[in-house]
């Protein structure tokens, strides 16, 4: 199980503001860090786009929102969505706040250019960059 | 108006800085946003009862010059005459020991600040009153009090001091307990001063919607205070952020947002504020336009929003029935009593009766909402003596 994890973990990469994406076969999920999520607070309520939208890199893509404020979620690389996480759109919000880098995430995303995922942060990036937030 | 520069730090800032690391600017004073999280800070307080430093606030003590030879309710009266000339509450006509919330209105009605002013009742305080006033206001509220004094009445900063919100269900059980007992007999909207701790002015009141205190309390003694309170199984400390949605629930406005310089008073409805006396006199600033709106109706008016769904409509969101826009949100988020949001907003008055649905336009997008009455959660002060 540890050693599951550790690789999982060890393929997923960030952006600066905070979303994750992961390559899982031919797709990447996208959520938002474990950073993030406790950052925001309490979860009340999330709005995800329809299956089938696309998205550059970068453009608004996603909206959390926690009892203190209301975050937009970029799309961390160009593509298409392919599924949306039914908890969340079923409005099982706490698992945001609970499993923000597994359970949690928010969409499937067919790449448009697999090359954008290799810019982004890895794990021990992400890490040095929190710590000097 | 805030001040420039970093923001200052609060008497107890090491206090909470022990308890959190969650602080931020809040009109010019670095202060403790969150403890807990907000929603258990929230819930807490709902339920038991909460401690809030609001020290950032503009307490002072507004008095005749020494020696003015009046007594009782002669120097009352002549020292409430003096602040009547800023605000249309009947101030005269406090009883010893009465709170009363009241504004500072421009010449054209707008609302400059929303303040409370407090009739102690000790003896050898006749001629004094206690103002309370907001935060990002109180440099402008005391320029505006010391001009309309003219020399009358001095005016006393007492920002220097702390200012501590004891608020909640349990709140009477815990000052009886840590304070002195004869806190849990005064009434809503009243002021006492205590012995110890170096010498309290305490009101009953808040800003919560739940019974409380609001405690003024020497720099060098609130240490001791506060932590006596903390360590009352009752009390947790809350910060900034479970301060404005317990506001919000309970359908109080919050300056610079549901009230602003160009807001009547009517238009927020408040007249309730305004009593007898001075609507019929007619004698304090912007009084043409709030007695036409009294007399007529105000053109719009502050309501409650319950959204149909789960999306939070917060401030600046505008409100559209039929494809026109009838108004705009001032404040609004999330209601952990009601477990769902809650917004305030001003809407033309046609639409104002609750019931009434109208659009929400977020992110563009029209969301169903119910104008709903206010407060959204029930007050739950004491209502007794």
């Amino acid at each position: 199980m540890f050693s599951l994890t550790r690789e999982l973990s060890m393929s997923t990469r960030y952006t600066k503001d905070h979303e994750w994406v992961r390559l899982e076969g031919d797709v990447v999920v996208i959520g938002i860090s474990a950073y993030a999520a406790e950052q925001l607070g309490d979860v009340v309520y999330a709005e995800l786009p329809a299956v089938g939208a696309s998205f550059a890199q970068g453009a608004d893509m996603a909206v959390v929102e926690s009892a203190k404020t209301a975050s937009d979620v970029y799309a961390p690389i160009s593509g298409e969505i392919v599924e949306a996480n039914a908890a969340i759109t079923g409005e099982n919000w706490e698992i945001i706040n609970a499993e923000p880098e597994a359970g949690g995430w928010f969409v499937k995303l067919k790449p448009a250019n697999a090359a954008e995922i290799e810019a982004l942060m890895d794990e021990a990036a992400y890490a040095d960059y929190v710590k000097g937030l | 108006m805030a001040e420039t520069g970093s923001p200052k730090k609060l008497p107890l800032d090491a206090l909470w800085r022990a308890r959190t690391s969650k602080f931020g600017d809040f009109a010019g004073y670095d202060m403790p946003l969150q403890f807990e999280g907000l929603i258990p800070e929230h819930n807490w307080t709902r339920s038991h009862a909460g401690l809030f430093d609001v020290s950032h606030m503009g307490p002072s003590f507004f008095a005749l010059p020494k020696g003015h030879g009046l007594e009782g309710d002669a120097a009352h009266k002549a020292v409430a005459a003096i602040i009547e000339r800023l605000v249309p509450a009947d101030i005269q006509g406090l009883k010893p020991g009465q709170v009363r919330y009241t504004m500072i209105t421009n010449a054209e009605g707008g609302v400059l600040d929303d303040l409370m002013i407090a009739r102690p009742a000790e003896e050898g305080a006749a001629g004094d009153l206690y103002i309370v006033v907001n935060a990002g206001c109180k440099h402008q509220d005391w320029a505006l009090i010391e001009a309309a004094a003219k020399g009358e009445a001095n005016l006393v900063r007492a920002d220097d001091r702390c200012l501590l919100a004891l608020q909640g269900p349990a709140a009477h059980k815990v000052a009886a307990e840590v304070i002195d007992p004869a806190l849990a007999d005064m009434s809503f909207m009243s002021v006492k001063r205590f012995p110890g701790f170096g010498r309290l002015t305490v009101t009953r009141s808040g800003y919560t919607g739940e019974d409380g205190f609001e405690i003024l309390v020497r720099a060098e003694n609130a240490g001791e205070l506060a932590e006596k309170l903390l360590a009352h199984p009752q009390v947790k400390p809350i910060g900034l952020g479970a301060r404005d949605s317990l506001r919000l629930e309970a359908g109080l406005c919050l300056y610079g947002h549901d009230l602003d310089p160009a807001t009547s008073p009517i238009e927020a409805d408040l007249a309730w504020t305004i009593q007898k006396r001075r609507r019929e006199a007619k004698d304090f600033p912007g009084a043409a336009r709030i007695a036409r709106e009294l007399e007529l109706g105000p053109p719009r008016k502050r309501v409650g929003i319950r959204p149909n769904d789960r999306a939070p409509a917060r401030e600046g969101v505008e409100i559209y029935k039929d494809g026109k826009q009838i108004g705009l949100v001032t404040s609004g988020g999330f209601s952990p009593v009601l477990n769902g949001p809650i917004s305030m907003g001003y809407v033309q008055t046609a639409h104002a009766e609750p019931g009434h649905v109208v659009d929400l336009m977020i992110r563009g997008t029209p969301r169903s909402a119910t104008i709903v009455p206010l407060p959204f959660v029930p007050h739950n002060y004491v209502r007794k003596k």
